[in-house]
């Protein structure tokens, strides 16, 4: 491994390289900051640049750098504006906004980018030790595993369900599964629920909703309510740095969400939305008392957990994609398709055949991560600063986005309508005090559950498979006691006190 | 979430749209500009055909420029809804189209098909092949079959489509020329390509339909066997590869993809698009673009095209009638 970080470090530390580093982060960043343009469209676009270069290793630095820029980028919206603009940084946005509105953007940024940080070089750590033994790992997951895996994300849910919205929030839940199904299914190639109309045919598409319920209705609140200001603090973006004692708080989420972030990348299909889910669930399980209700209040723990987990899994989506060539997620299907055309193939033979393409990119992966994290810290107060634009400038410039970024996606009109409905319709499900979060991760997670429970149920003719596969009856009761662990601890809580006020 | 199935064919398309980046304006140019409606997203399996087409154009001075639209939306349904809408304004449009017009005008999923178009060209096409891992005891389609005839419906052949879809077909294809009942294997159906290959080397599934270019790579690097290949004859690009065919099976189907323009066009417009296709196919611009997405050139133009779009028709919609898919 030493012999092949040295050539990889040969290959990867030359001008040209290091400049190609450098490009990659700078454009991703910047295209990832807008919402709608997520890393595939980005690295599409970046396609074609990348091949006219000749060489695979100085390509594959360029579009490695890109995907981690976008990613490190596509925070941004979602903290500063409540618009993901991919599913990988929604459950960024469950606490990276409302710790902007508190008047603490700066800091959400520089969690957000030191988590990311953190994660990616960590992500990258484990690929470079563990990329050849977990090609084997990522196959040990069959259609039930997966689906049991989308139901222990879909428990993240239980977050959301603070005192007295737990039925709201399962309504939610429900509601984004049921949109979920919209579209050609599973099971055949019919369309279901679309009603007749042919934009519906392949589904809702995940950024319109996202905007819809996130970001419009955001805008629509601002305009209705001219007290609300965009930040909370009167516009003055506070707090840039991270206390030590805070450090101390994020340290450990970071570090168990970095790998439990990464294992979840390799698998193929999971990838970084799951993962963020999934970081965010697990955490808010693990704080304890005041911390637990901060989630989803501006917890650092709730941004840093979801933050870390996105990054590391994207370092471990490349596992399947170098060492089986299997695409685990589009973005990573379009790097292989990049990579085919340089005609390097992916695959167990890589590491022999091209060690120095295969160590070149591990290599570009610190030092895009490097890369980003200088090149983020000292602009965060800029960025910031977007929020301290006055409102009748910031109100259209978000809507501005929010229409461009669902547009973008399709390039269809029909997306805008179904934005503008469904961005009603979350604004009086806001009034009505209905969590929105829990029906966008419903949607994301529901067509990926369905798929795989019904290939489940046709290999195994049945539920045997939640018997005959220990894993899935593991991450079933898994999930079960995720959902259950919350309310139990409250109500233990509320026990508790009653005992203490009758002692009084 | 991601509906256009991010295989590896598609992906492959898209990147090396740009390739040839080295010809300069050589032949005489036949036109000024081409403008390529795409069905389909960006980064997708039509989204490479038509910008490696294009690029491939310019690159060889046979038009001045290409412009790309990607009109997404009703499986391509939106696309053909709006050439035929707009077919007046439409006389320097081609839209790319596949197979998947051909199977989602039978289920009704696209309510027009290409008799409301007007089919100037295929042009190139991808071979299907069912593969096994590549440390399977399954050696040939004959060893498939036997195993499949012993252990019923256990022995599950997956694809990256849904059931109904095209790698269910195909494989519906090969098992009815092998005397088996098309409608009687199990078939799992994936998202997308790369998710059904996983889940053959997971073990899960024990062969996989799927595109031949997309298993000669994984072949290649000795992750799959490939047990046949539908074409007519062996393909030069994998030589050792042995068609359904030579193993008593007549099995063939081609995934082609070609291009459509607005109904109604003027028969000699029509022919100056085929004679460019024509042209285009024999330069060195185009065998780097089609090299590179590992397809089979299958030109075929004007009514030839529509006896082969009629024919593919016929095959897939009487087997899809007995599959129940319609």
């Amino acid at each position: 491994m030493i012999e092949g970080l040295l050539l990889g470090l040969a290959a990867a530390v030359t001008p040209f390289n290091l400049m190609m580093v450098v490009m990659g982060c700078v454009i991703g960043t910047l295209i990832g900051m807008l919402p709608g343009l997520g890393p595939m469209s980005i690295i599409a676009i970046m396609i074609p640049i990348a091949i006219s270069i000749g060489d695979p290793a100085s390509a594959l630095i360029l579009l490695s750098g890109v995907y981690y820029g976008a990613i490190f980028g596509g925070s941004t919206s979602s903290i500063l504006l409540n618009a993901p603009g991919v599913a990988g940084t929604v459950a960024t946005s469950f606490d990276g906004y409302p710790m902007a509105r508190k008047g603490m953007a700066g800091k959400a940024l520089t969690i957000a980018a030191v988590a990311s940080f953190a994660g990616g070089t960590i992500g990258t750590i484990l690929l470079m030790i563990f990329a050849p033994a977990l090609s084997s790992v990522a196959l040990l997951f069959h259609s039930a595993e997966y689906f049991a895996l989308m139901v222990v994300g879909l428990s993240a849910i239980a977050a959301f369900a603070g005192t007295g919205q737990v039925g709201k929030a399962l309504m939610m839940t429900i509601l984004g599964l049921m949109m979920g199904t919209v579209g050609e299914g599973a099971l055949s190639n019919m369309p279901r629920f679309t009603f007749g109309i042919m934009e519906l045919q392949s589904g809702f598409s995940f950024i319109t909703l996202a905007m819809a319920m996130f970001a419009l209705p955001e805008a629509l609140f601002l305009v209705m309510n001219p007290g609300r200001a965009a930040t909370g603090a009167g516009g003055k973006i506070t707090n840039l740095r991270i206390s030590r004692a805070e450090a101390r708080t994020i340290a450990p989420v970071i570090g168990r969400q970095s790998i439990q972030g990464f294992f979840i990348g390799v698998l193929p299909g999971a990838g970084a939305t799951i993962a963020s889910f999934l970081g965010y669930a697990v955490e808010r399980n693990l704080a304890k008392g005041k911390e637990q209700e901060e989630f989803g209040h501006g917890s650092i723990k709730g941004l840093a957990a979801p933050e870390s987990a996105n990054n590391a899994a994207c370092s471990g989506s490349f596992v399947p994609l170098l060492t089986l060539g299997i695409p685990g997620s589009g973005t990573t299907a379009i790097l292989l398709g990049a990579l085919l055309a340089l005609s390097v193939t992916p695959g167990p033979r890589l590491m022999i055949d091209e060690p120095d393409v295969f160590w070149a990119v591990i290599i570009s992966m610190y030092i895009g991560n490097l890369v980003l994290l200088m090149l983020n810290l000292p602009l965060i107060p800029y960025i910031a600063k977007i929020l301290t634009i006055p409102r009748q400038y910031l109100i259209p410039f978000i809507l501005f986005f929010t229409l461009m970024g669902s547009y973008i996606g399709q390039n269809n009109s029909t997306e805008l309508l179904i934005l503008v409905g469904f961005g009603v319709i979350a604004t009086i499900l806001r009034f009505a005090d209905y969590p929105l979060a829990p029906l966008l991760i419903g949607f994301i997670l529901g067509t990926m559950m369905e798929d795989n429970f019904a290939r489940a149920m046709q290999l195994y003719r049945g539920f045997d498979f939640i018997l005959e596969r220990p894993m899935t009856l593991a991450l079933l009761v898994l999930a079960a006691i995720l959902v259950v662990l919350p309310s139990y601890r409250a109500r233990r809580a509320r026990l508790r006190a009653a005992v203490v006020a009758d002692g009084d | 979430m991601n509906t256009y199935g991010w295989t590896r064919r598609a992906m492959l398309a898209a990147a090396t749209a740009t390739l040839a980046f080295s010809g300069m304006a050589k032949a005489d140019q036949m036109m000024g500009q081409v403008h390529f409606l795409i069905p389909g997203g960006a980064g997708g399996g039509w989204d490479g055909t038509a910008r490696g087409t294009g690029e491939a154009l310019v690159n060889a001075g046979l038009i001045g420029s290409a412009t790309y639209e990607n009109l997404s939306g009703g499986g391509g349904g939106v696309a053909i809804a709006s050439l035929i809408e707009n077919a007046a304004s439409s006389d320097g449009t081609l839209m790319v189209n596949s197979t998947p017009i051909v199977i989602r005008a039978l289920t009704g999923e696209i309510s027009q098909s290409f008799r409301d178009l007007t089919p100037v060209a295929g042009t190139v096409g991808d071979y299907a092949a069912i593969v096994v891992k590549a440390d399977s005891p399954i050696t040939s389609m004959a060893d498939a079959l036997a195993m499949y005839r012993a252990d019923g419906m256990d022995f599950a052949i997956g694809g990256g489509s849904v059931p109904g879809g095209m790698d269910h077909l195909v494989a519906a294809i090969v098992m009815q020329a092998a005397g088996e009942d098309p409608t009687a294997f199990n078939y799992i159906g994936y998202d997308a390509g790369g998710e059904a290959m996983a889940g053959l080397l997971s073990g899960e599934i024990d062969a996989l339909s799927t595109g031949f270019s997309e298993a000669i790579a994984l072949s290649d690097q000795g992750v799959v066997r490939i047990l046949g290949v539908t074409a007519p004859e062996r393909v030069p690009a994998s030589a050792d590869t042995p068609t359904f065919a030579e193993q008593g099976i007549d099995a063939q189907f081609v995934n082609w993809r070609g291009f459509f323009a607005a109904p109604g066009m003027d028969g000699a417009k029509v022919q100056a698009y085929q004679d460019l296709l024509a042209a285009m196919m024999e330069t060195p611009e185009w065998e780097t673009v089609r090299a590179s997405m590992g397809l089979v050139n299958i030109y075929r133009p004007g009514a030839e095209f529509t006896e082969f779009l009629e024919a593919q028709e016929t095959q897939l919609g009487d087997l899809m009638r007995e599959l129940g898919f319609l």
